[in-house]
């Protein structure tokens, strides 16, 4: 417990900072770039959500694309409904995939341990069975959602709109989970994943708490899958529940480290940035190998992450 | 009635499939009282505490604390209402620090404020202070020796300004003087107005702690009674010796 920044502080400062940033990088010529970085930043918003249950509480969530799936179909029903532009999508799907976290949280988490994680994979399955065959929102074939040709703010095109957005996102997720590790409740996550009787029995509802993280967290995850309809123009079942985003979900805050919010942004950053430029100079199929190998790189020569290798470090050389 | 118990445990049973831990177990224990629970391993002490203090929950009789029928509550709820106990083996919160384990029982129970309680260290110093932990506040608390950890469990405990306090063998595996250093402590916390239920292997521990011991065998109290009068109980001799 040092002595840090305000929330309120690092809040203004994070969206401040995502501001600057997206001005900034309407500069960039190339329009790739922008392709790029809004996947990246999926991935900071998808690693950051799924740490504050898996990372923070201790719950593994093999699921997340359900959660973003959720979030890509709210928006694409809105669509097909009203028409809804962004603004709208944006909240609903958050309430949508919110919801969806209280629930399966309500359903599974009395049970310890690896019960949640296999519901979690569940849930996955039967929403993307469920999403194949529902009509309405384009089944198996996939959906169509157009990109708005007038774009606000003096933007160039649509997709430097939905960085930026996706930019503001992130940093609202960060500003989240941040909040979330350093408050009465960030403690009583850490107790949870220490020991959850000895949390109980120290006064932490744990239940409640646990169902709290897994909505939070769901949410998020929705968040980040509201945009993407309009990012691809066309969205179908297997893209939206697609296995790298449930996997890379995992990764990326193993790999950044798990017990502060810096640790999903760093490896998101990082595992992100690396995947893009593979896709671009070799394959996408060597995504997911690259993720399995880092992966098993970093659980036996730095199990705690980026961060946790970070902090041995600067302790060593204290003494 | 209710008013003269501070723990009013009746007719309480508890089963474990087809095995019946506890079999309709009658306890009273009053505000201030120190009260030894004895008897041979798996005769149920554990599981007893484990349905005061919430852990289980017992399939029927009532539980009563200050009053209060207790026995429907989850455990964080029972601790908030005054009941808190150590674990027979140690449960620090191991990714914090020896202070930061007291911060949360001080939060989610004495301050009860979610989102910012103030500054709760100073707080949780004053309680390692009086527990003999002070020195070790930074410490990560998967560093600590053994009667360090149980220290720490009581210290814990402390934080959630229980009524009741339930040690369950905090004192076992330690050495003779280190044993000496926690019933210290338990003395002190009773002075202090602390009700204690101490369950103790180390019959030395309980003699000397205890007011009134009640010794559990398969599920059943057997006996109860002063200290001295419980080691002359022929039940009690039956139980531990089989004679």
């Amino acid at each position: 417990m040092k002595q840090r920044m305000s929330n309120r502080t690092f809040a203004v400062v994070a969206f401040v900072v995502a501001i600057a940033l997206a001005a900034v990088c309407q500069l960039i010529p190339n329009e790739f770039f922008f392709s790029a970085a809004y996947t990246v930043l999926l991935y900071v918003i998808l690693a950051t959500a799924w740490n504050i249950l898996g990372g923070y509480t201790g719950y593994v969530n093999f699921g997340s694309a359900a959660f973003f799936a959720i979030g890509a179909y709210t928006t694409v029903a809105l669509y097909y409904a009203v028409k809804a532009p962004l603004l709208v999508t944006v909240p609903v799907g958050m309430a949508v995939a919110g919801l969806a976290g209280l629930g399966l949280g309500y359903l599974t988490l009395r049970l310890r341990g690896v019960f949640f994680a296999i519901a979690s994979l569940a849930l996955a399955v039967v929403l993307f069975t469920f999403v194949v065959n529902w009509d309405f929102v384009g089944g198996a074939r996939g959906a169509y959602v157009l990109q708005p040709t007038e774009v606000p703010f003096g933007l160039k095109n649509f997709i430097h709109l939905l960085f930026s957005v996706q930019l503001l996102m992130a940093a609202g997720a960060l500003v989240v989970a941040r909040s979330i590790e350093t408050s009465t409740i960030g403690r009583g996550l850490a107790a949870i994943r220490d020991d959850e009787l000895a949390a109980e029995a120290a006064g932490v509802p744990t239940l409640r708490l646990k169902i709290l993280s897994a909505a939070i967290s769901g949410a998020l995850m929705g968040m980040a899958g509201t945009t993407f309809p309009y990012y691809l123009s066309y969205i179908e079942p297997s893209s939206a529940f697609s296995l790298s985003y449930s996997v890379n979900s995992i990764a990326m805050p193993l790999i950044g480290g798990m017990m502060s919010w810096m640790g999903p942004l760093i490896g998101a950053v990082l595992l992100g940035t690396v995947q893009q430029i593979v896709q671009v100079t070799i394959s996408s199929a060597w995504n997911l190998l690259i993720v399995g190998v880092l992966l098993v790189l970093f659980v036996t020569l730095a199990p705690n992450g980026i961060m946790g290798w970070v902090e041995a470090w600067r302790q060593r050389h204290r003494k | 009635m209710s008013d003269e118990f501070l723990l009013e445990v009746k007719s309480v049973t508890k089963r474990f499939g087809g095995f019946t831990a506890l079999d309709d177990v009658d306890l009273a224990v009053r505000p201030g009282e120190r009260l030894g629970l004895i008897g041979p391993n798996g005769s149920g002490k554990t599981t007893l505490i484990n349905c005061v203090s919430g852990t289980l929950r017992n399939e029927s009789g009532s539980i009563r604390f200050a009053g209060e029928e207790i026995g429907a509550l989850p455990a964080y709820q029972r601790t908030r209402r005054g009941i808190a106990r150590s674990f027979q083996i140690p449960r620090p919160f191991t990714s914090m620090s020896v202070l930061e384990n007291l911060v949360v029982p001080i939060e989610y129970v004495a301050h009860r404020a979610l989102l910012h309680a103030g500054d709760t260290r100073p707080e949780a110093m004053a309680i390692l202070e009086k527990i003999g932990l002070a020195e070790k506040a930074g410490t990560p608390s998967n560093r600590l020796s053994q009667v360090e950890l149980r220290k720490l469990e009581l210290a814990r405990a402390m934080a959630a300004k229980p009524k009741l306090l339930i040690s369950d063998e905090a004192m076992a595996g330690l050495a003779g003087n280190e044993v000496d250093e926690v019933l210290d402590i338990l003395f002190r916390l009773n002075e202090a107005g602390i009700t204690i239920i101490m369950i103790e292997h180390i019959m030395q521990a309980v003699m000397r702690f205890s007011q009134r011991v009640v010794c559990l065998d398969a599920g059943k109290i057997i006996c109860e009674g002063a200290p001295a009068s419980i080691v002359r109980d022929p039940n009690v001799q039956r139980a531990y010796l089989g004679a």
